[in-house]
């Protein structure tokens, strides 16, 4: 072969080196030749800064500013950075004492306590530096090599309700990190409340900003100019469908109570207003006070933190009879002339019992007078009708019609941690009862008693259902958040699949429930209520409960009042709601009911419950 | 065929074995470095990167001794049945592979994970080792070269399939081998310059120089002018008395429409490099009736295709690919930084080489790679550990580890009078070197970001292994070449 291998194999040796030599005159380039990367890399170039967005602010219905932000000022400290200095002028400029710093300091380099430590990353010394000591510092801070002033914002309160609503934020935990990985350690996350249910809307996007330091920390300006920075962007603001004054209102109305008032917008179901209480006020947890104030939360015996009005199941008593009439007429087990009698209750077992009333009664009346027997006799026709072929099939047939009318599952209000409540299917009392039950063995729940459970948000949503006469918006705080559009799931009615009709034979028994029935204490002389008295029976005294809507041919509100422990509906739970329906209506309380607030005001209904440590 | 005994532990190249354990060594001192944290886990913590880069050291070890225990004519006997049973298994892994990091390369045995793309290149080498040694094969035969691109291109484009660009190119490194082998030096020239033009007309395809002049084009096309001019005054014979003047009037026109465009009037540069080209391809043609000679013809042919090529990439990449695709060309090229920022990610690379100086920080006291600036430093970014913690002492050292490597390994291919151990051992180097060409390249900011990792030194199981293979391989081939007679 007459090949030039040999040349071929030179040249190849050739290319290599040749490569090999290029590189090493870069190499040289870059770290001898050139000194640019050693000033930019010396002592770690880079100062990756954090941009925090400023978070989403809230508003009420009426656009007044209920949550913003304020500054403040976390200091930071790299730990490889810090050489001696004069602790003592360092303790005195942020007001603690050399011991404090010390556990400080030991606490952050403990990996048990602070998983994420590294000597080389900027680590928490100090959150939420008070506003004089933040002065003093930001003077002396040269002088404490290692330590960096973190500016972030804390949430600021303009009314001292609604805690339950708009919840709070604190320090990302674990977990939270673990689950997004947006979130570093020292951040700030939504824990409950629309904090927490539009976390993502409120908290923005963080920036970053890339600073150059020199060999001593001191900062020479922005990496490229600024080319790798990300500005942050702030979170969406959001328009709250709560009007604060009623807010305020029913907090007052509710103080030394305990209990919920929620007022819904049927013909759109905003949420007017959402009292738990006891309430508390949200400003207490914001900031270094947020752990103490926290426990003690926790500690007290009467749960503050909880909101009783989605996290709270009760069984309904009287006021879910109108839901089953529904179902008879709907399935025509009973017509609006339907009369069954009632003498003293049910006969059968001789339970439940009955008050005081004319025998028989038609539909009508047996809802304004709240007659027990009635509801059994229709439940017990329900049961045993033959066209649904079994007893299952006809429970689970009522069953069908109550989660159509809200019941059972979430409503899907935008809070964390709404709960279902129980409406109990065929296959629930086959387990419970071996499958040898009927209708009198359930009959109970023909008054809202035995296995039913009802949030108060459910409640209330009934009584919306009844106002719209047969459809009701799954209810939602957050009226409008800026530049995005609402979740569809609001802006789609949900109807009961029951007619029209029969809701007025409903509409009629609750007006005459007030008009001359078991709630008179609520009929206002220029507006037209219906309502529904219950009393929910439970291990303690019993439930006051009261549902209404608001004015009756053209509902603007529908209410559910439950005062734990405060007995019979018409006497507490009732005359809140006229109090709560005046003001939403009227905008004022008129002089004849003074008399009424300031009695409800001073009544205090509070069980004795052992004081847990 | 008959055999010498011969003992194979006195035959093995020692020197080569040594620059491998060094290397190894080294790397694992790096990858502790890489992956150390401030007062954390210990050298041999087996949950460390650096304790399990110690399980896959000592496994390459046995490896290593395997595959000098097996007999030399194995590997020539069974290497279509490795290379079709990696195909196979190649195959396999682009149905069964789950998605890391977007790329589908990975099989999970339980705690490993093995890349069967890694295990390629050795199955490759052999395959075509032993296709071109077979009885009166001729590469320059048409037939015969499409058969060894078929043996080249089939894994390239199986691993293409798992998404991993990176290690697919590096099969490329066989057109050095094939170049040895008789391959017209054409070819690499032409995909030199196909390479050449796709890079700057995309490059600096946005990038206008004296406001009106694509740069470019206008690069590539000086490049055309020159190589053109080259071939016209290389003419020994002597054919040509005009090309002195040719080649004075041509850099005369450039440099005048060059002050022209600077000082009087700003025009398109392309216009003048172009009828450059045309007046030069017009002279060519003149000379072939001169002279009737294959020479010429050839010279035109390149300007044309040249130009024909740089059009249609222009085309290509504008009109045909789709928009996720340009992009991610336009990242590896450097063009635009993508979010997580590629050409960030090179300027921390960069600057952690920098830093280190002559003599570096010392080891385990870099800054740059102990905060974590530079990403995946224990593996393809392994180099700036050495950089930032050794200096351009370091460096050099490493650089030269390997050039003494490459060039041992080739030393050792041309000793053998077997066609099949040269060829293997050139594939060995060719290999080597691709990888170490792309990971310096890389980490310095010369060549586009294309992740495979640096042989030897870099942290992985797979990469380790298959580098163990393919060089043990060559090592024990290398030890019996005075065995057969």
């Amino acid at each position: 072969m007459n090949l030039d291998f040999d040349k071929r194999r030179r040249l190849i040796i050739l290319f290599i080196t040749l490569i090999v030599l290029i590189y090493i005159i870069r190499l040289f380039n870059l770290q001898v030749l050139n000194s640019d990367y050693k000033t930019w890399a010396d002592s770690n170039a880079f100062l990756k800064k954090t941009l925090f967005p400023s978070r989403g602010v809230l508003y009420d219905r009426n656009d007044k500013l209920l949550v913003y932000n304020q500054p403040a000022h976390d200091i930071m400290v790299v730990m490889r950075e810090t050489t001696s200095f004069d602790t003592l002028a360092f303790c005195k400029a942020i007001n603690i004492t050399p011991a404090d710093f010390k556990k400080r300091i030991s606490e952050i380099k403990n990996k048990f306590l602070n998983p994420g430590y590294s000597s080389y990353t900027p680590q928490t010394f100090m959150s939420q530096l008070e506003n004089k000591e933040y002065g003093v510092l930001q003077e002396s801070i040269y002088k404490f090599p290692g330590f960096y002033i973190q500016n972030r914002t804390v949430r600021k309160y303009n009314y001292r309700n609604a805690a339950h609503l708009l919840g709070y934020i604190a320090e990302a935990d674990k977990q939270d990190i673990a689950n997004d990985n947006y979130y570093a350690r020292g951040d700030y996350i939504g824990k409950t409340g629309i904090e927490k249910s539009y976390e993502s809307c409120l908290r923005g996007e963080k920036g970053v900003e890339i600073l150059l330091r020199d060999a001593h920390g001191r900062i020479k300006g922005k990496y490229e100019d600024g080319l790798s920075d990300v500005a942050p962007v702030s979170g969406k603001d959001l328009t709250l469908s709560i009007d604060i004054d009623l807010q305020a209102y029913g907090e007052e109305l509710m103080k030394n109570k305990l209990g919920s008032i929620i007022m819904i917008q049927p013909k759109t179901g905003e949420i007017l207003c959402m009292v738990s209480s006891p309430a508390y006020d949200p400003s207490i947890l914001v900031g270094r006070q947020f752990g103490s104030n926290f426990l003690e939360l926790t500690k007290n015996p009467y749960m503050p933190l909880i909101n009783r009005a989605i996290n709270g199941a009760y069984p309904p008593g009287s006021t879910f009879k109108p839901a089953h009439s529904l179902i008879f007429l709907q399935e025509n087990i009973i017509s609006e002339n339907t009369a069954y009698s009632c003498i003293g209750g049910f006969p059968i077992g001789g339970h439940p019992a009955c008050h005081a009333h004319a025998s028989p009664l038609s539909l009508t009346s047996a809802i304004a007078n709240s007659c027990n027997a009635y509801f059994c006799w229709g439940l017990k026709a329900l049961l045993e009708n033959r066209k649904y072929g079994s007893r299952d099939a006809a429970m689970d047939k009522w069953r069908d019609y109550m989660v159509a009318q809200g019941f059972g599952y979430p409503l899907g209000v935008d809070l964390p941690g709404e709960k279902r409540g129980l409406i109990p299917n065929s296959q629930f009392y086959r387990k419970i009862y071996n499958d040898r039950w009927n209708a009198l063995t359930i009959i109970s729940i023909a008054i809202g008693q035995g296995e039913i459970l009802l949030s108060p948000l459910q409640i209330c949503n009934l009584a919306a259902t009844i106002a719209n006469r047969g459809y009701y918006y799954p209810p939602h705080i957050v009226k409008e958040i800026k530049d995005v559009a609402l979740d569809g799931l609001y802006l789609h009615p949900r109807k009961t699949g029951i007619e029209t009709e029969h809701y007025e034979s409903i509409v009629k028994g609750m007006r005459s429930a007030v008009t001359g029935g078991t709630c008179r204490g609520v009929n206002i002389s220029d507006i037209e209520v219906c309502g529904k008295t219950g009393t929910s029976e439970n291990k303690g005294k019993d439930h006051s409960i009261f549902m209404a809507f608001a004015p009756k041919d053209d509902p603007q509100v529908a209410i559910a009042v439950l005062v734990e422990n405060a007995g019979y509906g018409a006497t507490y739970a009732g005359p809140i709601a006229r109090l709560m329906i005046l003001k939403a209506i009227k905008g004022e309380i008129p002089e004849s009911d003074l008399g009424l607030e300031q009695r409800i005001k001073n009544t205090v209904i509070l069980p004795n419950v052992v004081q847990k440590n | 065929m008959s055999y010498r005994k011969i003992n194979i532990w006195d035959n093995l190249d020692w020197w080569t074995i040594a620059l491998y354990l060094t290397m190894v060594v080294a790397g694992w001192f790096s990858i502790y470095a890489a992956s150390y944290d401030y007062d954390r886990t210990g050298m041999l913590d087996w949950s460390g990167r650096s304790g399990k880069q110690m399980v896959w050291i000592l496994t390459s070890l046995a490896l290593g001794f395997l595959i000098v225990m097996i007999e030399s004519d194995w590997y020539e006997i069974f290497a279509f049945w490795i290379y079709f049973l990696i195909m196979a298994l190649l195959l396999l892994t682009v149905f069964v592979a789950t998605d890391i990091k977007g790329s589908r390369s990975w099989l999970v045995f339980g705690p490993v994970s093995l890349q069967p793309a890694e295990f390629a290149k050795f199955a490759t080498a052999l395959a075509m080792a032993k296709a071109m040694s077979a009885y009166r094969f001729n590469l320059l035969e048409w037939r015969n070269f499409a058969r060894i691109l078929g043996i080249i291109f089939l894994p390239m484009m199986l691993i293409l399939l798992q998404k991993e660009t990176g290690s697919a190119l590096v099969f490329l490194a066989f057109f050095l081998v094939l170049y040895r082998e008789g391959m017209s030096g054409f070819i690499i020239f032409s995909g030199f310059c196909a390479v050449l033009y796709f890079v700057l007309s995309v490059r600096f395809g946005h990038v206008f120089w004296m406001n009106e002049t694509p740069l470019g084009e206008y690069l590539i096309l000086l490049f055309i002018i020159a190589v053109t001019l080259f071939l016209l005054y290389n003419d020994k014979k002597g054919r040509s008395r005009h090309s002195k003047y040719v080649l004075a009037g041509a850099l005369g026109v450039l440099i005048i429409s060059l002050i022209i465009a600077g000082y009087v009037h700003t025009y398109k540069l392309t216009w003048i490099a172009l009828a450059l080209i045309a007046a030069l391809a017009v002279y060519a043609f003149f000379l072939f009736i001169k002279y009737l000679s294959k020479r010429y013809i050839v010279i035109m042919l390149f300007s044309f295709c040249s130009l024909g090529f740089l059009y249609s990439v222009d085309y290509v990449f504008n009109e045909i690919l789709e928009p996720h695709q340009k992009i991610r060309i336009e990242v590896a090229l450097g063009v635009i930084d993508d979010p997580g920022g590629a050409g960030y990610n090179v300027n921390q690379s960069k600057i952690a080489i920098g830093s280190g100086g002559l003599l570096g920080k010392g080891y385990l006291n870099g800054t740059q790679t102990k905060l974590k600036y530079v990403p995946e430093q224990d593996t393809d970014f392994i180099f700036c550990t050495i950089g930032e913690e050794k200096g351009f002492i370091g460096s050099f050292v490493v650089l030269a580890l390997f050039f003494t490597l490459i060039i041992r390994i080739i030393f050792l291919a041309e000793r053998q009078r077997s066609v099949f151990y040269r060829i293997y051992g050139y594939s060995v180097a060719a290999i080597i070197f691709f990888h170490l060409f792309i990971n310096i390249g890389m980490v310095t900011g010369i060549t586009p970001v294309i992740g495979i990792p640096l042989p030897l030194f870099s942290y992985g199981g797979s990469s380790l292994w298959s580098f163990t293979i393919l060089l043990f391989i060559f090592l024990r081939l290398d030890a019996s070449r005075n065995a057969r007679l």
